[in-house]
C-alpha cells in the first residue's frame, strides 16, 4: 500500500519534474576556424565568462550553451543552425562574427521564431528591408563605426582625406558611411584586394597624395599588414591614421604594438568606460584570462548572455511563449557593459558612440583611451526603411 | 602622376616581386630535384614566420630569429622529407598535392594549439623601422630595401650555388637524370634531403623576413601559396631562373595593375565604373597574366626540363 | 555454373541495392527514430555527392586533376540564385540554366587549360576558379561577398519543393539518375575511349583518337553535373555565397573523390558521405578539427590509394577469388 501510493505520488510529480528540468537551450555558432578565428576566440572568452558568472544559468533557470565551430563558412553555419533548430531545439542564438554568416542564418531562425542576437555583425540588410522582430543587433549596426569616425575626421579638421577599404560590399558600405559622416568631399577613395598581403601601391600613391590623413577599413590581417607598413614607410609622420574600432582593438594592438601608437578609432565602447557593469567586467575578464584586457568582440558577446539571462528572468523562464520573450528583449532591460542603451524600431541599438586613441598607459602597455563622445545617440540610417 | 610616384610603385613591383622569389625558389627547387609539388611550402613558411615572432619576443634580436627560424624550420623539414616526402616522391602529382595539402591541415591545427589563434607579434628592428631617402622627394621604407637586398643576394647565391658548386651540379645532374645520376655514384635520396632541407629554410627566412610587415596568423602561408605557384608556373616550374622571373613579373603586374589601372581607366570610363572595375581587374591580373603566358607557352617561360 | 553467376551478380549488387533501399525508406522512419534533422544532412551529403561524383569522372576516370571544380559548383548555385532574385523561381527553368551555364564556363574553361599537362593543368585551373571567385565577390548587385538569399523555394509543377521529404526525394532522384547515366557513359566507347586517355594519351592520339575533343566533352559534362548540384545546393539553403568557390571547396572535392576512392563507381558518394559525417562529428569532440581530417587524408594516400571504396572492393575480390577458387576444386 505505501509502495502504491509512493508511485502515485511520483507519477503525478513525473511531469511536472519533466517540466522543471528542460533547460533551457541557447545555440552558439562559434567561428573559431576561419577569417575570423581571433575575433572568434575573443568572443567565445567573452561568452564564457558570462556563463561561469551566471553558474550556467539563465534567469536562475537550468541552461544548456551548446558550442559548435563553423569555421566562418556559411554554408556550414547553414548546416548548423538546421541541426540546432531541427535536433537541438534551441531557444536562442547567437555565435557568428562576419556579416555573411548573419545573413546566410538569419532567415532560418526567424522562420523557425528563435531570437538571434548578434554579437557582432549588424548588416544593413536587417536594419532596414529585411528587418525582423527575431533579429537583435545588440551590438551596433555595421555602419556605425564608420559614420562615427568621418565625424571624428571632420571634427579634427582634417581637410584632405584618403579613405582604404577592401573591394567588396562590407568595404563600400564602410566607405559610404564614412562620407556620410565626413560630410566633405573626400580627396581619394582606394579599393584594394580582399585579403591583399603588400600595401606597398597604395602606400606610394597615399604619399603622393599627402592627405592629412588616412581612413582605413581593412579588417583581420589585411589591418594588421596594412598598419606594419604605414609606420614603416614613415607616413604616420605626416598622415594622422584613422579606423573603426575593430581595427583597433586589443588583437590588432596585440600584432602591431608600438607601431599603433596614435591611431584614432571609434566605437561603441571601451574598456575604460566609466560604469559599475564595464568595470566589474574588465576586471573579471582580466582576472579570468591571465591579465588579458578584453576587446569589443568580447565585450559585445558578455553582452549578449546578459541580455538573454536578463530576458528570461522577466518572463520566469517561460521561453516557450515568444511574444513575451521578444517583449522581454526588446526592453533591453539588462547592465549593458556600455552603459543604458534602448532599441530602434528595427532592433539595432540608439547609443552613444566614442573616439578612442591608442596610447601607452602608465603601466606600459600599448591600449585604447577614451578620448571623447562623438554621438550622444546615434540611430542606423537605414531603420526608415523597416517597414514591419 | 609624377615621376617620383612612379619610381616609387617600380620599387615596390621589384620589393614585391624579390618577396615572393625568397618563397618562390625553395618550391620551385624542390619540384625541380624531387619532381614533388609541395603545396605544405606555405606552412614552411609559416612555421618559420612563427618561430621568429617567438624568438624575437624572447631575445629582441632580429637576427638570432632569423637563425633560430631557419635551423628550426630546417630541422622540421628534414623530419618531413623523412617521414613522408621521400613515401610521395615516387607516387603522381595528384596523391603529392594531397599528402602536402594534409600537412597543410595538421600544421594549421598544431601552429593554432602551441600560439593560439590571434596573430602573433613581430616587432621590426628599430635600426630598419623608419624611410631612408632615395632622391630629394623619394623617402622609402628601410625594411623594404632590406627585402630587396636579401631578396637580390638570395638569387645571386642560388644561381652560384647551382652553376658553381659541385653541390650544386650534383643537383642539376639529379635533375635532368635521375637514374644516370644514381648510376654515377650520386646518393640521390641524400641529395633529396639537403634539396626539401635548403628549400625549408628558404621558406623560414622569407617567413622571418616577412613577419615584421605581414600578419603571422594561420592559413597565412596558404594566402602568398596561391601566388607563389602562379609565380613558378609562369616561370616554368623547376627553373631558379623561371622563379625569378616569374616573380618578378608578378610582382610588377600587380603592383601596376594596383597603382596605375584604376587612374587609366578613369580616362575612358566613368569615375562609378573606374571604381568598381578597377580593382576587380587589378585583383584578376596576375591570373589573366598565368593563363595569357600558359596559352603560348603552356610550359612556362623557362621550363627545366625540356 | 549458370546459377553461380547469376549469384555472384546479385551479390555484387547487392550493396548498391540495400543502400538505395535505405535511402529510399530513411525519411519515412527518420521522425520515428527522432533523426529529421538527418533528412536535410543525408540530402545535403548527396548533393555533394553528385558534384564529388561528377569530379570523379574527369579526375579518376579522366585523368585530369582539375583543381577547380568548386568554380562550376558555385557558378550553377548562383544562377540558380540570381533567377530566384530575380523572380524566376520555376525549377524547370533554373535548374537547366545552370546546368547549361556551368557546362558553357566548362567548356571556356576546358578549352584554354586543356592545352596543358601534369602540374600545370593543376594550376590553370585553380586559377582560372580563382577568377571566378574574385568576380563573384566584387559583384555589388548579388551580394558580392555576403553573398544572397533565395526569394522564395524553388516551384515544381506537382510537387512542394518547401517540403523537407519531398525535396529529399527529388534530390535523390536526380542524383541516382545522374550516377547511373554516369556510370552507363563511362561503360560505353566514349568512357573507354576517355579511360584509355588517362592511361595513355600518345597511343590514343596514334590511334586516331580525337583525344582533345573528348576530354574538352568530359570536362564540359562534369562541369555541367557540378552546375546541377550547386542549383540542388541552392535550393537545399536557400543561400549562396563566394566560399562555394573558394580554392578551399575544391580542394574539398578532391579529397572526398580520394577519400571515397577515385575511379571507382561509387567513390564520389562514399567518400562525401564520409567526409561529410565526420565534419559533423568531430566538430562536436574538438575545435581542432583540421588535424584528424590531415591525418586521415594523409593515411588514405600513404596506405590506401584507392580510398575506402577502393578497400570494400579488394576485400569483396578476395572473397569472390576465394569462392572461385573453392569452386575449381
Amino acid at each position: 500500500m505505501r509502495l502504491m501510493r509512493q508511485l502515485l505520488v511520483m507519477a503525478a510529480l513525473l511531469p511536472g519534474l519533466a517540466f522543471a528540468q528542460a533547460p533551457i537551450k541557447v545555440g552558439i555558432a562559434n567561428d573559431l576556424s576561419g577569417p575570423f578565428a581571433a575575433l572568434g576566440a575573443e568572443a567565445r572568452d567573452g561568452f564564457n565568462l558570462a556563463i561561469k558568472q551566471l553558474g550556467g544559468k539563465l534567469g536562475g533557470k537550468p541552461a544548456e550553451f551548446l558550442q559548435t565551430d563553423m569555421g566562418g563558412n556559411p554554408d556550414q553555419a547553414r548546416q548548423l543552425v538546421n541541426r540546432y533548430i531541427q535536433r537541438d531545439k534551441i531557444d536562442f542564438f547567437t555565435g557568428p562574427i562576419g556579416s555573411n554568416v548573419a545573413l546566410a542564418v538569419g532567415p532560418v531562425l526567424f522562420a523557425a521564431k528563435i531570437p538571434y542576437l548578434s554579437n557582432n555583425p549588424g548588416p544593413s540588410q536587417f536594419a532596414g528591408a529585411q528587418c525582423n522582430d527575431y533579429w537583435f543587433g545588440v551590438s551596433y549596426q555595421n555602419d556605425a563605426f564608420h559614420e562615427a569616425a568621418g565625424k571624428v575626421a571632420a571634427d579634427r579638421g582634417y581637410k584632405k582625406m584618403v579613405i582604404m577599404a577592401p573591394d567588396y560590399p562590407a568595404g563600400k558600405d564602410a566607405l559610404n558611411g564614412f562620407k556620410r559622416g565626413f560630410k566633405n568631399a573626400v580627396g581619394q577613395e582606394i579599393y584594394t584586394k580582399l585579403g591583399q598581403i603588400d600595401y606597398a601601391a597604395e602606400l606610394a600613391q597615399l604619399r603622393d597624395a599627402k592627405p592629412d590623413a588616412v581612413y582605413i577599413f581593412l579588417p583581420g590581417g589585411m589591418g594588421i599588414n596594412f598598419i606594419k607598413q604605414f609606420v614603416s614607410a614613415g607616413l604616420n609622420q605626416s598622415i594622422k591614421l584613422v579606423g573603426p574600432g575593430f581595427s583597433a582593438d586589443e588583437d590588432v594592438i596585440r600584432a602591431v604594438g608600438e607601431p599603433m601608437l596614435g591611431m584614432f578609432n571609434t566605437a561603441q565602447w571601451a574598456h575604460d568606460l566609466d560604469n559599475q557593469q564595464n568595470k566589474k567586467f574588465v576586471e573579471a575578464f582580466r582576472k579570468e584570462y591571465k591579465n588579458r584586457t578584453p576587446s569589443v568582440y568580447a565585450a559585445q558577446a558578455y553582452d549578449v548572455i546578459m541580455a538573454i539571462d536578463a530576458a528570461v528572468k522577466a518572463t520566469d523562464g517561460k521561453v516557450s511563449d515568444r511574444a513575451a520573450v521578444l517583449v522581454a528583449l526588446k526592453k533591453a532591460d539588462f547592465a549593458s557593459v556600455r552603459g543604458p542603451f534602448k532599441y530602434g524600431a528595427n532592433n539595432f541599438p540608439i547609443q552613444p558612440y566614442y573616439v578612442r586613441v591608442i596610447e601607452k598607459a602608465p603601466d606600459g602597455q600599448i591600449t585604447n583611451k577614451l578620448v571623447g563622445k562623438v554621438f550622444e545617440s546615434y540611430q542606423d540610417v537605414y531603420v526608415g526603411e523597416c517597414k514591419k | 602622376m609624377s615621376t617620383t610616384l612612379i619610381a616609387e610603385q617600380l620599387l615596390n613591383g621589384l620589393q614585391f616581386g624579390l618577396m615572393l622569389f625568397l618563397i618562390a625558389a625553395g618550391l620551385t627547387l624542390v619540384f625541380g630535384i624531387l619532381d614533388i609539388l609541395n603545396v605544405a611550402h606555405g606552412s614552411l613558411y609559416m612555421a618559420g614566420a612563427y618561430v621568429a615572432a617567438q624568438t624575437m619576443q624572447v631575445t629582441d634580436s632580429f637576427l638570432a630569429a632569423v637563425i633560430v627560424a631557419a635551423v628550426v624550420t630546417g630541422a622540421v623539414g628534414l623530419v618531413l622529407e623523412l617521414v613522408l616526402i621521400r613515401r610521395l616522391v615516387v607516387r603522381d602529382h595528384l596523391a603529392q598535392v594531397l599528402g602536402t595539402f594534409a600537412i597543410i591541415l595538421i600544421a594549421n591545427d598544431v601552429v593554432k594549439m602551441i600560439w593560439g589563434p590571434a596573430p602573433m607579434m613581430m616587432s621590426m628592428p628599430p635600426a630598419l623601422s623608419g624611410p631612408v631617402q632615395l632622391l630629394p622627394e623619394l623617402l622609402y621604407p628601410a625594411y623594404r630595401l632590406l627585402i630587396i637586398a636579401v631578396g637580390l643576394a638570395a638569387a645571386l647565391g642560388l644561381y652560384l650555388f647551382v652553376t658553381r658548386t659541385r653541390a650544386g651540379v650534383l643537383v642539376r645532374a639529379g635533375a635532368s637524370n635521375r637514374q644516370m645520376a644514381t648510376l654515377m655514384g650520386v646518393r640521390v635520396p641524400l641529395l633529396f634531403l639537403g634539396v626539401f632541407v635548403l628549400g625549408a629554410m628558404l621558406a623560414a627566412l622569407a617567413g622571418a623576413l616577412l613577419g615584421p610587415v605581414t600578419a603571422i596568423q594561420t592559413g597565412m602561408g596558404e594566402q602568398i601559396l596561391i601566388l607563389v605557384l602562379v609565380c613558378i608556373v609562369i616561370g616554368g616550374i623547376g627553373s631558379i631562373r623561371g622563379a625569378f622571373v616569374g616573380a618578378l613579373l608578378v610582382g610588377f603586374v600587380d603592383t601596376a595593375g594596383r597603382a596605375f589601372l584604376p587612374a587609366l581607366l578613369k580616362l575612358f570610363f566613368s569615375p562609378a565604373v573606374a571604381s568598381s572595375v578597377g580593382p576587380t581587374l587589378a585583383a584578376l591580373s596576375i591570373y589573366i597574366l598565368m593563363a595569357v603566358v600558359l596559352v603560348f607557352r603552356p610550359s612556362g617561360l623557362f621550363p627545366a626540363r625540356g | 555454373m549458370q546459377e553461380a553467376t547469376n549469384s555472384s551478380v546479385w551479390r555484387s549488387m547487392a550493396p548498391t541495392l540495400l543502400g538505395l533501399l535505405l535511402l529510399l525508406v530513411f525519411p519515412l522512419v527518420a521522425p520515428a527514430l527522432n533523426l529529421e534533422f538527418y533528412v536535410s544532412f543525408v540530402r545535403r551529403v548527396l548533393i555533394f555527392a553528385l558534384a564529388a561524383t561528377s569530379l570523379n569522372f574527369i579526375l579518376g576516370y579522366g585523368g585530369m586533376v582539375a583543381l577547380g571544380h568548386a568554380a562550376f559548383f558555385g557558378a550553377g548555385a548562383y544562377v540558380a540564385a540570381i533567377l530566384s532574385v530575380q523572380g524566376i523561381s520555376q525549377a524547370l527553368v533554373a535548374w537547366p540554366a545552370a546546368i547549361a551555364v556551368a557546362g558553357a564556363l566548362a567548356f571556356v574553361i576546358g578549352i584554354i587549360s586543356l592545352r596543358t599537362r601534369g602540374v600545370y593543368f593543376i594550376m590553370i585551373t585553380l586559377a582560372f576558379a580563382q577568377m571566378v571567385f574574385y568576380l563573384f565577390i566584387s559583384l555589388r548587385q548579388y551580394g558580392g561577398e555576403d553573398g544572397i538569399s533565395l526569394s522564395s523555394p524553388a516551384q515544381f509543377p506537382g510537387l512542394n519543393l518547401a517540403d523537407d521529404k519531398t525535396f529529399y526525394y527529388v534530390v535523390l532522384v536526380i542524383v541516382v539518375t545522374c550516377i547511373w547515366w554516369l556510370n552507363r557513359l563511362i561503360q560505353a566507347r566514349f568512357g573507354q575511349a576517355l579511360q584509355g586517355i588517362r592511361e595513355n594519351e600518345a597511343r590514343m592520339e596514334a590511334l586516331g583518337y580525337p583525344v582533345f575533343r573528348i576530354k574538352l566533352l568530359a570536362f564540359v559534362i562534369a562541369g555541367a553535373m557540378a552546375g546541377l548540384a550547386g542549383a540542388l545546393l541552392a535550393q537545399h539553403n536557400q543561400f549562396v555565397s563566394p566560399s562555394l568557390m573558394h580554392w578551399t571547396a575544391s580542394a574539398n572535392l578532391i579529397i572526398m573523390v580520394i577519400v571515397g576512392g577515385i575511379g571507382l563507381r561509387y567513390g564520389g558518394l562514399v567518400g562525401a558521405a564520409v567526409m561529410l559525417w565526420l565534419e559533423e562529428v568531430l566538430r562536436l569532440y574538438t575545435d581542432y578539427w583540421h588535424l584528424p581530417l590531415g591525418v586521415l587524408l594523409l593515411a588514405i594516400v600513404l596506405f590506401a590509394p584507392r580510398g575506402l571504396a577502393g578497400i570494400w572492393d579488394s576485400v569483396s575480390s578476395r572473397r569472390r577469388a576465394n569462392t572461385v577458387k573453392q569452386e575449381r576444386v
